[in-house]
C-alpha cells in the first residue's frame, strides 16, 4: 500500500531522530525490565540459599539480621551464644540436628565459617540439594580447610595449598593468624549461594587459632605453636549461631518458643522463611521505588518521542496537506502518525527487550562473581509481557496528542500547503 | 455569462457564506458562481482575497456554514465530512502552488497515491493497464519521460519537474475537476506557457474540467473564461 510505504519513507527520512528516540525508549524498556530481572533473580537466590533447616537459633536480635549474618554472611553478629546453651538446645527431644556456626575471621575478604562435620549433611540450598566436592575431601585435621568455588576460582587455590587466616572481617587484615597456616582439603562445587565464598574449617580449628589470644588481640610472648595446640581442649566457649532440624516440623512453633524463652541467656530462633518474608518486606520500599523510577524514565522516554513527532509536524504540514487534497480522511492522517508512534515504541520495546537479554548473557558470569546473584536467563515472564505491551499501547496513545493537533492544523490549513 | 449554456453545470455554488474556525472576522460570500463541463475557468484576484478559501470549500476541505456548493449534482455542503474526503477522492485532482509533492517518495508513488483514496479512479485507470503503466503514460505526456525519472525521489526534481509530477497526480484517474492553486506561479513565464499547454492538452483528453485561481490576469486570454473573485464573492473584514 503506497500510503503505508510513503509513512515509512517518511520515517526514514527523519532516521536519526527517529533513531534516537527508539533507542531511548529501549533503553529505558532496559532499565524498566532489567530492574524486574535483578529483582526477582534476587529474590530468587536469596530463597534458593537455605532450605531443610527449620529454625536458626543466635543471640538475641531481630528475626532479619540473624538471618543476614548467619546464612547470607552480610552484617555482623551483635552477641555470641555460649556454647552450653547451644548443646542443650541440641539435646531438646524435638531437635534431630543442629549445625553450629563460628564467624568473624576471614581470609583475603572471604569469610571463614567455622563449623562442624554436620554443615556438609545438613545445609541444603535450591530445593534438597547437599554441597558436593569438585575436588579433595571434608576437613579431618584441625588444621585443614574446605573452600567455597569462587574462593578457589578467585584466589587460584588448589588442593594441598596453604593459607593464612586473618583475624576480622576486612580484605586486608591488621593482625593474621599467620603462626598457624591452613592446608585447603577440599573444594566445593559451585552453589549459587554465599558457601561459594566462604572458608570452611572446623569449630576446633576456630578455637585453635584463638587459644593464644585474648581479648581479639594475640597476647605477646604467650604464643602456642601449632603442633602444641592440638592437644589442648578446644571445644568453643560459644558460637555465633546454629541451624536446626527437628524430627517434626509440626514442632517448630514449640522449640521457637522454647528458645525464646530460653532462661539462661537471651537468645532468638528465627524461622528462615518467615524472616525472608521480613526481608522482603524491608527491601518492599526500596523495590518499590526502583520501580517507579524505571517507570518514569519509560514515560520520559515516550515523551521525547512525542516530542520528536511535535518537533517534525511543521514540516510535516505538507504532508498532511497533500493527503488531506487526494482524499486522505482525518482518521488517515491521525492513524498514521499515531501508528507512527506505536511502531517507534513497539521498536523501543523489543530492542530494549534484546539488549537486555544480550547484556544478561554477558554479563551474568561477571555479576554472579561479583555479587553472588545468579540471574537466569529465561523467557520474559507473564508480567514482563504486560508491562511490554502497556508501554507499547502507552506510546500510541500518547502519538494521539501530536495526531489530533496535526489533524486540526490540516484542518485549519485547508488549500494552503505551509511550510 | 457564468454556466455556459452549451454545458451541464459541473459546479453549483449558491448563497454561500463562510468563516474559517477560530478566524470569524474573514468572511467569504458568494451568491452565485457556476461551472460547466469542459470549461477552463481562471480565477482572478489579489493575494490574500480568498481565493484559496473559495478552492477549499469547491474540494470540500472546508465546509461553508450557509449556503449549498452542487458539485455533478451533489451538495457537497451537506455532506459529512468523511464523506466529502471520498468525493474528493474521487473527483477531484488538486495542484498546489508548490510543495505539491511528499519529498521522500519516488515520483511513481506520488503519482499513485490519489488511487490509493479512490476506487472509481482506480477503475478508470485498470481500463487501459495498470497504474504503473498509467503514471509513466502521463508523466511521458507531461514532458518527463523514461523510467528513471520515475524511479527518482520527488525532492531530487526541479521546480518545473515538480509541477508536472503534481498535474499527472491530480490527473490520474481521469478525476472530472482538476483544480489548481496558482500551479504556475513558481515558473519563468516561457515554462508557465509550456505547463499550462500540457495541462489542458491532457485535460481536454481526459473530458475534465479545470478551475485555476491566479492572481496573473496576463493568462486569461488561454482560459475558456476568466472570472474576477470580486465579481463572484464578497470579502467581509469585520466583525462576524
Amino acid at each position: 500500500m503506497i500510503v503505508l510505504r510513503l509513512a515509512l519513507q517518511s520515517l526514514s527520512a527523519r532516521w536519526l531522530t527517529a533513531l534516537l528516540s527508539v533507542l531511548a525508549i529501549a533503553f529505558s524498556v532496559m532499565l524498566l525490565l532489567g530492574v524486574e530481572k535483578v529483582r526477582n533473580g534476587a529474590r530468587q537466590s536469596f530463597a534458593d540459599t537455605i532450605s531443610g533447616t527449620d529454625l536458626i537459633v543466635g543471640a538475641r536480635s531481630g528475626g532479619v539480621q540473624l538471618l543476614l549474618y548467619s546464612v547470607f554472611r552480610i552484617g555482623n553478629a551483635t552477641n555470641n551464644m555460649t556454647w552450653q546453651s547451644a548443646r542443650e538446645i541440641a539435646a531438646l527431644p524435638e531437635v534431630a540436628w543442629t549445625v553450629p556456626m563460628s564467624l568473624g575471621d576471614s581470609h583475603r575478604g572471604f569469610r571463614v565459617l567455622g563449623t562442624t562435620a554436620g554443615f556438609f549433611t545438613h545445609y541444603r540450598f535450591r530445593g534438597d540439594q547437599k554441597l558436593v566436592l569438585s575436588a579433595g575431601a571434608e576437613f579431618s585435621d584441625v588444621f585443614e580447610a574446605v573452600i567455597g568455588a569462587d574462593v578457589a576460582a578467585a584466589l587460584g587455590y588448589e588442593i594441598g595449598d596453604s593459607i593464612v587466616i586473618g583475624h576480622g572481617l576486612g580484605s586486608v587484615s591488621f593482625i593474621d593468624h599467620g603462626d598457624k597456616p591452613f592446608r585447603v582439603a577440599g573444594i566445593l562445587q559451585k552453589t549459587g549461594t554465599p558457601v561459594d565464598r566462604a572458608v570452611i574449617v572446623g569449630l576446633e580449628a576456630i578455637e585453635a587459632i584463638h587459644v593464644d589470644w585474648q581479648q581479639g588481640a594475640p597476647v605477646p610472648g604467650q604464643g602456642v605453636s601449632a603442633e602444641d595446640v592440638r592437644k589442648m581442649n578446644l571445644t568453643p566457649q560459644s558460637v555465633t549461631a546454629m541451624l536446626v532440624g527437628l524430627k517434626s516440623r509440626l514442632a517448630v512453633f514449640r522449640v521457637q518458643r522454647a528458645v525464646n524463652e530460653y532462661a539462661a541467656e537471651p537468645l532468638s530462633a528465627i524461622l528462615p522463611g518467615a524472616a525472608l518474608q521480613e526481608l522482603w518486606g524491608l527491601v518492599g520500599i526500596a523495590e518499590t521505588a526502583l520501580a517507579v523510577v524505571s517507570a518514569m524514565v519509560v514515560v520520559t522516554a515516550i515523551l521525547g518521542m512525542v516530542t520528536m513527532i511535535l518537533t517534525t509536524l511543521n514540516e510535516r504540514r505538507r504532508e498532511m496537506a497533500i493527503l488531506r487534497s487526494v482524499g486522505a480522511r482525518p482518521a488517515t492522517v491521525l492513524g498514521l502518525l499515531a501508528t507512527e508512534a506505536g511502531v517507534l515504541t513497539l521498536a523501543g520495546a523489543v530492542l530494549g527487550t534484546g539488549l537486555l537479554y544480550a547484556v544478561l548473557a554477558t554479563a551474568r558470569p561477571l555479576i554472579d562473581r561479583a555479587y553472588g546473584l545468579s540471574l537466569p536467563l529465561t523467557a520474559p515472564t507473564s508480567f514482563e509481557l504486560t508491562t511490554l505491551s502497556g508501554i507499547v499501547v502507552a506510546g500510541f496513545v500518547a502519538g494521539l496528542g501530536p495526531a489530533f493537533l496535526a489533524y486540526r492544523r490540516s484542518l485549519a490549513d485547508g488549500m494552503t500547503v505551509r511550510v | 455569462m457564468p454556466g455556459d449554456a452549451a454545458g451541464t453545470p459541473v459546479v453549483a455554488m449558491g448563497a454561500v457564506r463562510f468563516t474559517w474556525p477560530g478566524k470569524p472576522r474573514f468572511s467569504l460570500s458568494i451568491d452565485r458562481f457556476d461551472v460547466a463541463k469542459g470549461e477552463r475557468v481562471l480565477l482572478v484576484g489579489p493575494s490574500g482575497g480568498g481565493k484559496s478559501t473559495l478552492l477549499s470549500l469547491l474540494a470540500g476541505i472546508v465546509s461553508p456554514q450557509t449556503g449549498h456548493i452542487d458539485v455533478l449534482g451533489t451538495n457537497i455542503a451537506k455532506l459529512p465530512g468523511a464523506a466529502r474526503d471520498r468525493f474528493r477522492a474521487e473527483h477531484f485532482g488538486i495542484i498546489f502552488q508548490m510543495f505539491n509533492l511528499l519529498p521522500y517518495g519516488t515520483v511513481t508513488d506520488n503519482v499513485l497515491l490519489p488511487l490509493s483514496f479512490s476506487q472509481q479512479r482506480r477503475a478508470n485507470v485498470a481500463v487501459n493497464g495498470t497504474a504503473a503503466d498509467e503514471a509513466a503514460r502521463l508523466l511521458q505526456r507531461l514532458g518527463l519521460p523514461g523510467d528513471e525519472i520515475a524511479r527518482h525521489r520527488a525532492s531530487s526534481l526541479s521546480v518545473g519537474q515538480q509541477q508536472r509530477v503534481a498535474a499527472a497526480r491530480a490527473l490520474i484517474g481521469r478525476p472530472e475537476i482538476i483544480v489548481a492553486d496558482e500551479p504556475t506561479s513558481s515558473l519563468d513565464r516561457a515554462r508557465q506557457k509550456e505547463f499550462l499547454d500540457l495541462l489542458f492538452e491532457e485535460i481536454e483528453a481526459a473530458g475534465a474540467t479545470l478551475i485555476m485561481v491566479s492572481h496573473d490576469e496576463a493568462l486569461a486570454g488561454l482560459f475558456t473564461r476568466c472570472v474576477r473573485l470580486d465579481d463572484i464573492a464578497k470579502i467581509g473584514w469585520g466583525a462576524a
